[in-house]
C-alpha cells in the first residue's frame, strides 16, 4: 500500500521554485522600494535618511508628460501589433492543419536570435541610405532619402517586430480552438461573413487577444532598449528614464521611485485584465446557479 | 391525398474532392413536407450532399432546384436552409434566448415579433426554464433542442438535421425519435435528416435514401426498402437479412449443398450465375407444413429472448453462417426449443429476393 505524504512534507516540493522566486523576484524589487526612500548622496551615492520627496518628483509634470509619452507609445504599439498579430493568427488557424506548425515556427523564428541584434537590424533598414532608401532607388526614386529612424514611428515599429511573436501564440491559441462548425451556424442562420466574425469569432476570441495586449503594453511601456537605438534617444520613455537615473545621473532614489511607479502601472493593467478574465468566466458559472429549474 | 409536391430536387449532382468523388451523379426528389432520411455507412457521401443541401460546399455538377430555382451556388446565408449540427454548434457565449434569436436578428426583424417568435418556439420545444442558461450548462438533450429551435425559429423551407441523436445515449433518442416526429409534423416543416443508423431512418422517416461510396442505391418508403431492396448491399445494410450463396436456375437457386431454394428470379440474371437467396428472419417458421416451399433442417446453436420474441441461431447446410430465425414468444411457448435441438425451418417462395454476389 502506499500512502500519501502529508501536506507540510508535499509543499516542500515547491521549496525550490519558491526560493528562485525570492532570490530573483523578491528580493530585487524590495531593495529597489527601500531605495526610493532614501535622499540622494551630494556626490552620487546613497544617503540614509528617509524622505518622500523622490514619489513626489515622479509626479512632476515633466515626469508624468513622459510617463503619458511612454503609454502612448506602448499603446499605439500594441494596437498595431494586435491588428496584424490577429490577422496572421487568423490566416495560420485557416490553413491546412499539416501546416499550421511549421507557420507558427516561422512567427517565433525571431526570438532564436538576440534583442539587439534584431533591433540593430532595423537601423540597416532604416537608415538614410538603408535597405529601405535602396530599394525605393532601384525603383527610380532619385529624393531625398526619407528620414525614418530616429523618429517615434521607428520606435514602434521595433516594438511591434520585437512582440508581435507572442500575439500570434496568444492569439492562436484560442482561433485554433474554435469549433469551425460555430461560423457555419452563423452563416447558416443568415450571417454575412462580417457579421459571423464581429458577433461569434471575436468575442470568443477576445482572451487571447487580451492577454497578447496585456503583454506587448507591458513590455513596450518598461522597454529603453529600442527607444535607445531606433529613437535615438530623442523620445524618451520611462525605461530611458529609469537607466538614466541610475547610469548617468546617478540619482539612484529617484531612479528606484520611477521604476516602482512604472511596476505599479504594470500591476495595474495585469490587474486590470485579470479581473476581466475572471469576469468572463464568473458569468457563465454564476448563471448556472441561479437559473436552476 | 393530392399528388405531393417536390419542393427540392437534386439534379445530377457530383461532388468531388481531389480525386475522392464523395458524391456520384445523385439524382433525388424531396418532397414538400416530407421527413426524408439520407442514410448510409460513413463515408458513403451522405453528409457531403447535406453540405451542398445547405450551401458550404458547391456541386462541381449538376443542379439543386429549390421551388423550381436554382440554389447550387447561393451562400448558406441566402437560401431558405437551416442545418441542424451535429455537434450543435450552440454559441457558448450567448444564452439559450440569444442562440435562438440570433436568426431572427439577422433578419432585422422588429424586436417585438423576435420576442414573440423566440417565446413560442421554445415553449414548443419546452425550453423556457432554460432559456436563460449557456450551453455549457445544459444537458445533451437540451442541446439538442436548443439547436433545433434556433433552426426552426427561421422557418426555413427545409431543415436539414446532421445525425441529430448521434450524441444522445440509447433510451433518449428513441423518445427524440419520436419527439422529432412530432415536431415536424407540428412546424409542417421538411426535414431531412443524415444518419447511418438504419432503424434509426426506418422509424422516423416518410422516405429514405440509401447511399454508399456516393451513389445512390435506392430512394423508396421504408416499408418497400425493407421488403424489396434494390440490391444485395441495401437487403444487408437495412434490418437483418438470411443470405444462401448459391447460383441461379430457372425459378430459384441452388445452393452450395445442391439444396434448391425457390424464388422469383429476375430475368436479367442468366441460369449459373453467382447468386445470394435471402429471406428476413422473421419470415421464416419452424416446424412448417410439408407444402412450404424452401425447408431445412439445422441445429439450434443460441437463443435469446427478446420479450416478445426470440430469436434463434440455427446452424444449417445451406450457409457458412448460422440462420437468424425470429418466431414470436407465443409460437416459441407452444413447441418450446433449446440450445442443442435439431429443427425444422421453413419459407415461402415470395419471402425470397435473390441478388447478383
Amino acid at each position: 500500500m502506499r500512502s500519501v505524504a502529508p501536506p507540510s512534507r508535499s509543499s516542500l516540493l515547491m521549496a525550490p521554485a519558491l526560493a528562485w522566486l525570492a532570490a530573483l523576484m523578491v528580493v530585487p524589487c524590495a531593495l529597489v522600494l527601500a531605495l526610493a526612500f532614501f535622499r540622494r548622496g551630494i556626490y552620487g551615492g546613497i544617503e540614509y535618511t528617509f524622505t518622500l520627496e523622490n514619489f513626489g518628483l515622479v509626479f512632476d509634470p515633466l515626469y508624468v508628460g513622459i510617463f503619458l509619452n511612454s503609454a502612448r507609445i506602448a499603446g499605439t504599439a500594441t494596437l498595431i501589433a494586435v491588428v496584424i498579430g490577429y490577422a496572421a493568427a487568423y490566416a495560420i488557424s485557416a490553413a491546412p492543419r499539416r501546416w499550421q506548425p511549421m507557420f507558427l515556427f516561422f512567427a517565433v523564428l525571431p526570438f532564436w536570435s538576440n534583442y539587439l541584434i534584431r533591433t540593430y537590424a532595423w537601423i540597416v533598414l532604416l537608415n538614410r541610405e538603408g535597405l529601405i532608401t535602396q530599394l525605393l532607388r532601384w525603383f527610380g526614386y532619385t529624393g531625398e532619402p526619407p528620414s525614418m529612424l530616429y523618429t517615434e514611428g521607428a520606435v514602434i515599429a521595433g516594438l511591434v517586430y520585437n512582440y508581435l511573436p507572442f500575439v500570434i501564440l496568444a492569439c492562436y491559441a484560442p482561433l485554433s480552438r474554435l469549433n469551425p462548425e460555430l461560423a457555419e451556424a452563423s452563416r447558416d442562420l443568415g450571417a454575412s461573413a462580417a457579421t459571423t466574425f464581429r458577433r461569434i469569432i471575436l468575442p470568443l476570441t477576445a482572451p487571447g487577444i487580451a492577454a497578447g495586449a496585456v503583454f506587448v503594453f507591458v513590455l513596450s511601456i518598461g522597454n529603453f532598449v529600442t527607444p535607445a537605438l531606433l529613437g535615438g534617444g530623442r523620445f524618451q520613455m520611462i525605461g530611458n528614464l529609469v537607466y538614466d537615473q541610475f547610469l548617468t545621473a546617478n540619482d539612484w532614489p529617484f531612479g528606484a521611485a520611477l521604476a516602482m511607479a512604472l511596476i505599479a502601472i504594470m500591476l495595474l493593467v495585469l490587474m486590470a485584465q485579470a479581473l476581466a478574465a475572471n469576469r468572463a468566466s464568473g458569468r457563465t458559472t454564476q448563471a448556472g446557479g441561479d437559473t436552476d429549474g | 391525398m393530392s399528388e405531393p409536391r417536390t419542393l427540392l430536387a437534386i439534379d445530377h449532382v457530383s461532388k468531388n474532392f481531389g480525386r475522392v468523388t464523395a458524391v456520384d451523379d445523385v439524382s433525388l426528389d424531396i418532397r414538400e413536407n416530407e421527413f426524408f432520411a439520407l442514410l448510409g455507412p460513413s463515408g458513403c457521401g451522405k453528409t457531403t450532399l447535406l453540405r451542398m443541401l445547405a450551401g458550404f460546399e458547391t456541386p462541381n455538377d449538376g443542379r439543386i432546384l429549390l421551388d423550381g430555382s436554382d440554389i447550387a451556388k447561393t451562400p448558406p446565408n441566402k437560401r431558405p436552409v437551416n442545418l441542424m449540427f451535429q455537434s450543435y454548434a450552440l454559441f457558448p457565449h450567448m444564452s439559450v434566448r440569444a442562440n435562438v434569436s440570433y436568426g431572427l436578428e439577422m433578419e432585422r426583424l422588429p424586436a417585438a415579433e423576435i420576442r414573440s417568435r423566440v417565446d413560442a418556439i421554445l415553449a414548443t420545444t419546452e425550453l423556457v426554464p432554460f432559456a436563460d442558461r449557456k450551453p455549457e450548462q445544459l444537458s445533451g438533450g437540451q442541446k439538442q433542442r436548443v439547436a433545433l429551435a434556433r433552426a426552426l425559429v427561421k422557418r426555413p423551407r427545409l431543415l436539414l438535421l446532421d445525425e441529430p441523436l448521434g450524441a444522445l445515449d440509447k433510451k433518449l433518442r428513441g423518445a427524440m425519435q419520436l419527439e422529432l416526429k412530432r415536431l415536424q409534423h407540428e412546424v409542417g416543416i421538411t426535414f431531412v435528416i443524415v444518419t447511418h443508423d438504419q432503424e434509426e431512418s426506418l422509424v422516423m422517416a416518410d422516405r429514405m435514401a440509401v447511399l454508399k461510396d456516393g451513389k445512390l442505391l435506392q430512394c423508396d418508403t421504408p416499408h418497400a426498402t425493407y421488403e424489396h431492396p434494390a440490391d444485395r448491399f441495401v437487403a444487408d445494410f437495412i434490418g437483418v437479412m438470411n443470405f444462401v450463396p448459391g447460383k441461379a436456375a430457372a425459378d430459384g437457386i441452388v445452393a452450395a449443398n445442391g439444396a434448391r431454394i425457390a424464388g422469383n428470379v429476375s430475368a436479367t440474371l442468366s441460369p449459373g450465375a453467382p447468386v445470394v437467396a435471402s429471406v428476413r428472419p422473421e419470415r421464416i417458421r419452424l416446424f412448417p407444413s410439408a407444402e412450404t416451399a424452401n425447408r431445412t433442417t439445422g441445429t439450434v446453436e443460441a437463443l435469446a429472448y427478446h420479450g416478445l420474441d426470440l430469436q434463434l441461431h440455427v446452424r444449417t447446410p445451406l450457409s457458412p453462417k448460422p440462420f437468424l430465425v425470429r418466431v414470436t414468444a407465443d409460437a416459441a411457448d407452444r413447441r418450446p426449443v433449446s440450445s442443442g435441438d435439431q429443427v425444422e425451418l421453413g419459407w415461402d417462395a415470395a419471402d425470397v429476393r435473390i441478388f447478383e454476389e
